[in-house]
């Protein structure tokens, strides 16, 4: 559905984005990741047909987005990150326009406007001045602006940022009904945790480039080669210590500042080889209490990758 | 064709203006302008004369006085109202989501345009009845009245496409808006000074030198003087005679107005969109 080979953009001598290949299949929800600059906006862009790659090309459905603008423009729904609305204009009229502009009948746009406008729970702002919408009111807007001409692909650049929490479990319950039709949606954002529970796949970029690609297990996998395993025992710390930092796979051992009798190391051993350790040290008369292994969530793994170039 | 004139994009464009109050702010402040100045010619002339009537002839002073104030609102308002058009959306931040749309290129500018234009036709068809007083006192025939609002109509064309052209090509409105005011002045007062500067340092005073068509060239695009020879014709007689080119003026104004359009439009049509191919062919190139 959309291929994306060899992309590249320049300005001048920065690289904003640098040799990017990626494959998205048909009815994939596609989450972006990555720091303010990393090239995930320029990406998006470059797909939407607002800017020029220096180097390499995307397909949208086949269309080259480089040699057949039009036609890709017929597939996508583009929400950039940052957008604003026309004064004067009604909700119902804000969408009759764009359908207006995707080439839809009056007839079609009757009856699809208030279609949408329940989609994204805006039917009691019909008759509403845009301006006057709420933020997260008009990026529901937004978002049924982008589905008037039922486009099989959904780009959407940060659409839940500005959000209050209650509009983005909005926005969040929207886009799974939007999954759930079968769009394929390619989305960006920093709330990687909400992201993660929407996308099936995930790619991580920085600084033009994609660091990690796959599902969310998969890129927790490649990217948390070291996990942090948390011990408390019921005594005996110092043996315990001992025995645990003898280990070859056992690094950075650490007491922890809460609880007197317990620490934490890094490890970077497979599961089995956790479960071996966890015998050893029985067998050799740790009284372990707590064995576990400390929970990361993503966002961890982001701030961790991505550390120091914000 | 019917497509680039009734479209979405006009009108929508149609909507937004004429619900904005500072849109009959502003044909209301353009009607008072012109309404003092008729009223205070009309005062003006009643009490130096002191018979405390009007004759046609005066009544032709007036009609000149009015066109040219009318001649002077239109360039003033013309790249105010266009200078704006493309980057304002995109100073707004609608021009991204305007662009992902079916609607090509040439659709958009030109609907821009005309929804401009048209509301500039609006405050020109509305002072008319300004225009009545003159024709309540005679002196001025109907093909002037014509040619006046030709000449508006043309200068409204090509000004307008240059402020559109302006607005597509710079990203601030306020840049658009300057670099249209200085073309629109250097097209008037510009080419009025160096005609004035050719006719003295080349013609004055030299009898060899017979004919200069500079001067012809030079105002050409200058609808001042081209108006101002609708009401004197001995003037458009002296200029042809001292430029030696027996061509019309005013059609020489219109091809010119004609042509700046075209070649504005064009521009537009180009630089609104991105070229997609370009960035390959131009390697480093910071893409607007």
């Amino acid at each position: 559905m959309i291929e994306i080979l060899n992309l590249t953009k320049k300005y001048g001598s920065f690289t904003a984005l640098d040799n990017l290949n990626l494959n998205i299949e048909k009815g994939t929800v596609f989450g972006f990741v990555g720091p303010n600059g990393a090239g995930k906006s320029t990406t998006f862009s470059i797909l939407a047909t607002l800017l020029a790659p220096t180097e390499g090309t995307a397909y949208i459905n086949g269309f080259d987005v480089t040699r057949d603008p039009k036609k890709v423009r017929r597939h996508i729904g583009y929400m950039p990150d940052f957008f604003g609305v026309y004064d004067q204009l009604k909700a119902s009229e804000y969408l009759d326009f764009y359908g207006a502009s995707y080439g839809l009948g009056p007839a079609e746009r009757s009856a699809l406007i208030p279609q949408l406008l329940e989609l994204v729970n805006l039917s009691h702002k019909k008759d509403s001045y845009v301006d006057v919408l709420s933020r997260g009111m008009k990026q529901r807007l937004c978002l049924a602006r982008c589905l008037i001409h039922d486009p099989e692909v959904l780009i959407l650049d940060e659409p839940a940022s500005g959000l209050d929490p209650r509009a983005r479990i909005e926005m969040r319950d929207i886009l799974k009904e939007l999954k759930a039709m079968g769009k394929t949606i390619v989305i960006s954002s920093h709330i990687l945790p909400e992201l993660a529970e929407m996308c099936d796949e995930l790619g991580v970029i920085e600084n033009g480039q994609l660091v990690a690609t796959g599902t969310v297990s998969a890129i927790h996998q490649k990217l948390k080669a070291n996990k942090v395993l948390n011990v408390t025992v019921l005594d005996g710390l110092e043996k315990a210590i001992g025995f645990f930092e003898d280990d070859p796979k056992v690094t950075a051992v650490q007491l922890d500042e809460k609880e007197e009798r317990a620490f934490h190391f890094a490890y970077n051993g497979t599961e089995r080889e956790q479960t071996e350790l966890l015998e050893k040290a029985i067998h050799n008369g740790i009284h372990v209490l707590n064995f576990s292994e400390e929970k990361t969530d993503l966002e961890d793994i982001f701030l961790e990758i991505t550390k120091g170039d914000e | 064709m019917r497509s680039l004139f009734i479209n979405p994009v006009l009108n929508k464009e149609f909507k937004l203006r004429l619900r904005s109050v500072k849109s009959f702010l502003g044909i209301l402040f353009y009607l008072l302008v012109l309404g003092a100045i008729a009223l205070g010619f009309l005062y003006i002339t009643s009490v130096a004369n002191q018979s405390g009537y009007f004759r046609p002839e005066e009544s032709r002073g007036m009609f000149i006085v009015l066109s040219m104030v009318q001649l002077g609102l239109i360039l003033f308002m013309t790249p105010g109202l266009t200078a704006g058009v493309i980057s304002g959306e995109r100073e707004r931040q609608t021009l991204n989501m305007l662009l992902t749309t079916q609607q090509s290129s040439t659709s958009i500018v030109i609907s821009k345009l005309v929804s401009s234009l048209s509301f500039l036709l609006l405050m020109i068809v509305s002072s008319l009845p300004i225009y009545s007083i003159v024709f309540l006192f005679g002196g001025v025939s109907p093909s002037a009245l014509a040619s006046t609002f030709g000449i508006y109509l043309l200068t409204m064309l090509g000004i307008g496409s240059i402020g559109v052209m302006c607005s597509t090509i710079f990203r601030k409105t306020i840049v658009a808006m300057i670099t249209t005011y200085g073309i629109a002045l250097f097209l008037t007062a510009g080419t009025g000074f160096l005609m004035i500067f050719i006719l003295n340092a080349f013609m004055v005073g030299n009898p060899n030198q017979a004919t200069n068509p500079l001067p012809y060239f030079t105002v050409m695009t200058n609808p001042a003087v081209v108006l101002f020879t609708v009401f004197e014709p001995n003037a458009k007689g002296e200029l042809l005679q001292r430029a030696g080119i027996e061509f019309p003026l005013w059609l020489s104004f219109s091809i010119s107005y004609l042509l700046i359009a075209f070649t504005a439009i064009a521009v537009s049509v180009k630089k609104l969109r991105p070229n997609m191919r370009a960035g390959k062919s131009s390697k480093g190139n910071p893409s607007s």
